[in-house]
């Protein structure tokens, strides 16, 4: 069955056509690696497959929800994306933001701990997030999805700038969704990082596949 | 319903939290509002100018000015990708919405207190209105607007003339916040009866809070 159906998607912004006549699809236990240049849509697409972004044209469905309808919004817990900014609270503490998730997901909090001690971040999560490296924002995203636990994973240049531990989590991560019936869709510059990570590869060109 | 007001309160408890930590308000907005409240006396003629009759209209401009300060800053400090998380982790716009119109409530309505007593100090208003109704009055005056504010914050964002554009369309329309609130004042410390002014600030915050409802969802939507 598949996770994510999109047929003929154009995505328009102002007049700047972002997307045009895309189709895509991902499996349920499928990882796809999306490449192409700078400018080529990656992300948009990405953020189409999160629901965040809508449609112009075109039709889809993710997790069985239709683009557009409202009941995207009920599937859109069990969509993780990890972009290039993790967005964490720069005043709170590594801890209380995923505690914030943790709390937002009806997890106990403790469990934030444990994803936190997963990372390798249990000695850090009591400082504030802009206090600390770039590196470690990213492994606090990283236990945010952990804790989770999505059936749909959205990867935006995760392995960027991370160490090989960091790149490890972030593997174990994709094999964890992909072992429980999950997809995860990866974009990557990095197309010998995506030939061993995925199992095909879509390439976006000026908006086209 | 539940699960509703529990994301409204860990909205409300993330930007008190963040608040506490950046310490604006208090380091930033409640001294300022405090040398506001002192430079009028300063720049008028004490022994022309009646300062009694200047101690209301004073204090719910200078609650305007920095409450719609507090509260655009508030809604200001959200990133696309926090919104976005927010989403993804299954939070209403409107919970996020309320939660955020709580604590600025709950931080505007500390900043209009805390300037009540130095208003009184300077301005020697007499006779003073009693204090329950008062706190009362300024309770609706900071819910009308907070609310007003994190919808002013929310149709501007991403937008760069934003900072200007905000307390532009704020300061207008908060016109009948202001209007019931000193009229709501006044009428108290004269010893009449202020309902019909609390009815009318009441009905603002409700007409405000139903153009939330309607807005809220439609405005994530296009945000994120």
């Amino acid at each position: 069955m598949a996770l994510v159906t999109l047929q003929h998607v154009s995505v328009r912004v102002s007049r700047l056509l972002i997307l045009d006549q895309v189709d895509f699809e991902l499996a349920e236990g499928e990882v796809v690696g999306l490449a192409g240049p700078n400018g080529a849509g990656k992300t948009t697409l990405l953020h189409v497959i999160a629901t965040l972004q809508p449609v112009s044209t075109g039709s889809g469905a993710v997790l069985g929800a239709s683009l557009g309808t409202p009941g995207q919004r009920l599937i859109r817990p069990s969509i993780g994306l990890s972009g290039h900014d993790p967005g964490l609270y720069p005043e709170l503490t590594l801890a209380e933001n995923v505690r914030l998730f943790a709390r937002l997901v009806h997890r106990p909090l403790t469990e934030a701990d444990t994803v936190l001690a997963q990372v390798g971040l249990e000695g850090a999560a009591g400082r504030r997030a802009d206090r600390c490296s770039n590196g470690m924002q990213r492994r606090t995203d990283l236990a945010r999805l952990l804790m989770l636990r999505p059936k749909l994973l959205l990867l935006d240049e995760a392995h960027a700038g991370l160490d090989d531990d960091s790149e490890i989590l972030v593997d174990e991560l994709v094999r964890r969704v992909r072992s429980e019936g999950g997809g995860c869709v990866m974009v990557s510059h990095d197309a010998t990082r995506l030939a061993a990570r995925t199992d095909r590869i879509v390439t976006i060109r000026q908006g086209r596949v | 319903m539940r699960r509703f007001w529990n994301h409204v309160m860990a909205i409300a408890g993330r930007d008190l939290r963040i608040e506490g930590r950046s310490g604006e308000v208090l380091s930033v907005v409640l001294p300022f509002a405090a040398v506001a409240v002192f430079v009028v006396p300063l720049a008028t003629d004490p022994l022309t100018t009646d300062l009694s009759a200047l101690a209301f209209p004073v204090y719910w401009l200078v609650s305007l000015l920095f409450g719609m300060q507090v509260a655009l800053r508030q809604t200001g400090t959200e990133s696309t990708m926090q919104r976005r998380q927010l989403a993804l982790a299954g939070v209403d716009p409107l919970a996020r919405f309320l939660g955020r119109v709580v604590a600025a409530a709950t931080l505007i309505f500390s900043v209009t207190l805390f300037t009540l007593p130095l208003v009184i100090l300077f301005y020697d208003p007499q006779p003073l209105p009693p204090l329950l109704p008062t706190t009362g009055t300024v309770l609706l005056f900071a819910t009308g607007l907070s609310v007003l504010s994190t919808l002013a914050g929310d149709v501007t964002v991403g937008l760069r003339t934003r900072s200007a554009l905000a307390p532009l369309i704020v300061a207008p329309l908060a016109v009948p916040l202001i209007i019931g609130a000193s009229r709501s004042l006044e009428s108290l410390s004269r010893g009449g009866g202020s309902l019909a002014w609390t009815g009318l600030l009441v009905m603002v915050d409700l007409a405000l809070a139903m153009a939330a409802v309607f807005a809220a969802r439609p405005m994530e939507e296009a945000t994120i």
